[in-house]
């Protein structure tokens, strides 16, 4: 199985250790990785913005880099979102399908294709998790609180084996942190209100971590708890998988 | 005009206040979640919810005309209006004609939409909302803030302010229940005295000519009962083909709304008692523009129940003017642009795209990605910032090129190393409320390429 590792622009250049976590973790779980050494971004901050038109660049050269794969795995549910709803590259149209219909979160990745679960992971800490909006409701990570569905939870169900972890949910266990993309620059009264209230809901629980699938969810909040001299840490969800005894 | 960020910002000045609105909604929309989770077939009744709206949208001509022909034979008069003026004139002929003087209204969001009240007063008729939270907001002066909560921007203390100074209640008296006895008895003495009453429409039914009325306080059914003349206002998307097809949508209505298995009034009018006239005004306005759209016509089976209101975490946040328009919200963000793209382009851009309204919604309208299109059609058309252009054309020129990209990211984490007073000030609106991620030394390719590649 040849996975290509899908590490996001803003991961690659302020979260390496997200990255070295999800690749260790995926060659643990018997994937022959690969990293595609020119990949920039999906071009979600562009489209999101309403400048899907101007991120060509970003879709072909992600097309060509991610071109030959069985599957290909991010660390990050909201650029993998963006990938499987709006890739588009006109000249290589069949490329394009098949990306979009083999890229996966990791979490989804490891509970749906790799059907495996690690029990070898150690974190004897409280953590909150923070469902995130895309890989919730976008790609199905669990159900959501809207809906009258069977619960599940795929990141609950993989960080409910790791030895010591006391896993705790906030209440509003699925509200938006506010983080959006752009709408945290050009709303940020808003979406810095909205992620001090997420913030509050896991201090209530006298959490230790704050962890997630999405690290940019995570990044909003860490400015935030950073900001206020919060003793709470943010963590993705890879770097407590990819801990051992 | 202020935009919806800038609106929001001093909404949220107030921090107690905002954090009181959230509790408030987010109250509401727990109260919805009860209702919900205690149908089993939830999800199938917003399918078949779903369905029933796409098909009477699909069939709009020929079931707008069964309708009209149902309701002449019972008896009562049909009018077409292109657009809110035309509304507001046939509303204003039937007046002038019968020379009416006393109106009760009950909560009607078209009129809203269409500013009646604003237009008849333009005209020296004086028009008495019935609806409480209407009756409030009409006394300030402001528009409502929410589609199903009118008042809901607002505290007791408030109300009691208020109805201090036109209701003439005693100062300081902030009990709920004084200040609703206040407001029957005056709003008893408007029904009684009233010669015409107008009400919304919830839904309009094709194969009988009837409509239904949904109300929690009866006030539409006390102005109609009282008056003599009943003018109802629709938008034309209010078509249902079957009275059977009721079934479905009263379950969702009042749950989605407010938590209620059903609201305490759905009043079914369909034909004019001995002795009363019965208006129906059917309104366009920019609605067939919406229906002619494929990526947006979803939109117009709304049924205003508010349910992505209260689970919008940027409305409880920022508060119903800040969308500056009638309906707000959600749904608000995707309507408004079909009527003015210029004037409400700031809109789509007000969330986050979580998504919680798509999957709130009682009739599945794809509200967010309806969100996400509207973002593209905007920009299309120019109605965006410079500033913002300027910085997301850029962006794109430099993630679309794999080196230029390595040179910048590397040069940003330099500059948040060294140099960190050139990002670390507060016009840089990351910086303002968070800190910027600190700078690893190397970026993740750096790292692999050292210590991973083959």
């Amino acid at each position: 199985m040849k996975v290509a590792l899908f590490i996001p622009c803003y991961i690659d250049q302020f979260y390496p250790q997200v990255g070295q976590a999800t690749l260790e973790l995926l060659t643990k779980l018997g994937c022959e990785v690969d990293f595609p050494l020119h990949q920039t971004c999906c071009g979600q901050p562009m489209a999101n913005s309403g400048f899907a038109a101007a991120s060509k660049d970003c879709d072909k050269n992600f097309v060509r880099n991610f071109t030959g794969y069985d599957y290909i795995v991010g660390p990050s549910g909201s650029c993998v979102l963006h990938v499987k709803e709006h890739l588009k590259d006109d000249k290589h149209p069949e490329e394009t399908i098949h990306i979009r219909k083999h890229i996966y979160e990791l979490s989804e990745f490891i509970v749906d294709v790799l059907k495996k679960e690690i029990t070898s992971a150690v974190f004897p800490h409280k953590v909150g998790l923070h469902n995130s909006c895309h890989g919730q409701r976008g790609l199905g990570l669990s159900s959501m609180s809207e809906r009258v569905l069977p619960a599940f939870s795929k990141p609950e169900q993989l960080l409910s084996k790791v030895n010591g972890i006391q896993l705790v949910k906030p209440v509003r266990n699925d509200e938006c942190c506010g983080f959006g993309g752009t709408f945290s620059v050009f709303e940020e009264a808003v979406s810095v209100k909205m992620g001090k209230d997420r913030i509050k809901q896991h201090e209530a629980n006298d959490v230790e971590y704050i962890t997630g699938v999405d690290v940019s969810c995570l990044m909003h909040l860490e400015g935030i708890l950073k900001r206020q001299g919060s003793k709470i840490k943010t963590i993705h969800i890879a770097e407590i998988l990819n801990t051992e005894a | 005009m202020k935009d919806h960020a800038t609106l929001a910002e001093a909404f949220i000045q107030d921090e107690a206040r905002t954090n009181w609105h959230d509790e408030t909604l987010w109250f509401v929309r727990q109260k919805r979640d009860k209702a919900a989770h205690g149908l089993p077939e939830w999800e199938q009744l917003r399918e078949w919810a779903s369905q029933i709206k796409n098909h009477t949208l699909s069939h709009m001509d020929s079931y707008l005309e069964e309708f009209e022909r149902k309701a002449l034979a019972n008896g009562v008069q049909v009018h077409w209006a292109s657009d809110a003026a035309e509304h507001n004139r046939i509303i204003h002929d039937i007046i002038k004609k019968k020379g009416i003087t006393r109106i009760v209204k009950s909560k009607s969001m078209l009129t809203e939409e269409c500013h009646l009240n604003h237009y008849l007063e333009e005209q020296g008729v004086e028009v008495v909302d019935t609806d409480l939270g209407e009756r409030i907001v009409q006394f300030r002066h402001e528009p409502p803030s929410h589609i199903v909560l009118p008042a809901i921007h607002l505290k007791k203390q408030d109300v009691s302010d208020t109805f201090h100074e036109y209701l003439h209640t005693e100062k300081g008296n902030n009990d709920p229940t004084y200040l609703t006895r206040a407001a029957r008895v005056h709003l008893r003495e408007k029904f009684i005295a009233s010669e015409l009453a107008i009400t919304g429409v919830n839904f309009a039914v094709a194969e009988t000519g009837g409509f239904v009325v949904c109300t929690n306080e009866g006030n539409a059914d006390m102005g109609t009962h009282a008056a003599n003349v009943h003018i109802a206002c629709m938008g034309f998307e209010k078509l249902i083909p079957k009275a059977s097809h009721l079934s479905v949508f009263l379950r969702l209505l009042a749950r989605s709304a407010t938590g209620q298995p059903v609201t305490t009034y759905s009043s079914h009018f369909h034909k004019p008692k001995p002795g009363q006239e019965m208006h129906i005004v059917i309104v366009d306005n920019g609605r067939s523009n919406i229906l002619g759209k494929a990526d947006f016509r979803n939109a117009l089976k709304c049924i205003r129940c508010a349910a992505c209101f209260n689970t919008c975490p940027v409305y409880r946040r920022s508060g119903g003017f800040s969308y500056h328009t009638a309906v707000a919200g959600p749904i608000g963000s995707i309507l408004n642009p079909n009527f003015d793209p210029k004037k409400y382009a700031d809109l789509p851009f007000a969330s986050s795209l979580c998504g919680s309204c798509s999957n709130v919604c009682p009739v599945k309208i794809d509200i967010h990605d309806q969100l996400w299109k509207w973002r593209q059609e905007l920009t299309k058309a120019g109605h965006v910032p410079l500033m913002k252009k300027i910085m997301m054309k850029g962006m794109a020129f430099v993630l679309g090129r794999p080196a230029l990209y390595r040179f910048s990211g590397a040069s940003a984490r330099w500059v948040l190393r060294y140099m960190p007073f050139m990002v670390k000030f507060k016009i840089n609106p990351w910086y303002k409320q968070r800190e910027m991620p600190a700078p690893p030394k190397q970026s993740f390719r750096e790292w692999y390429i050292q210590n991973k590649k083959k």
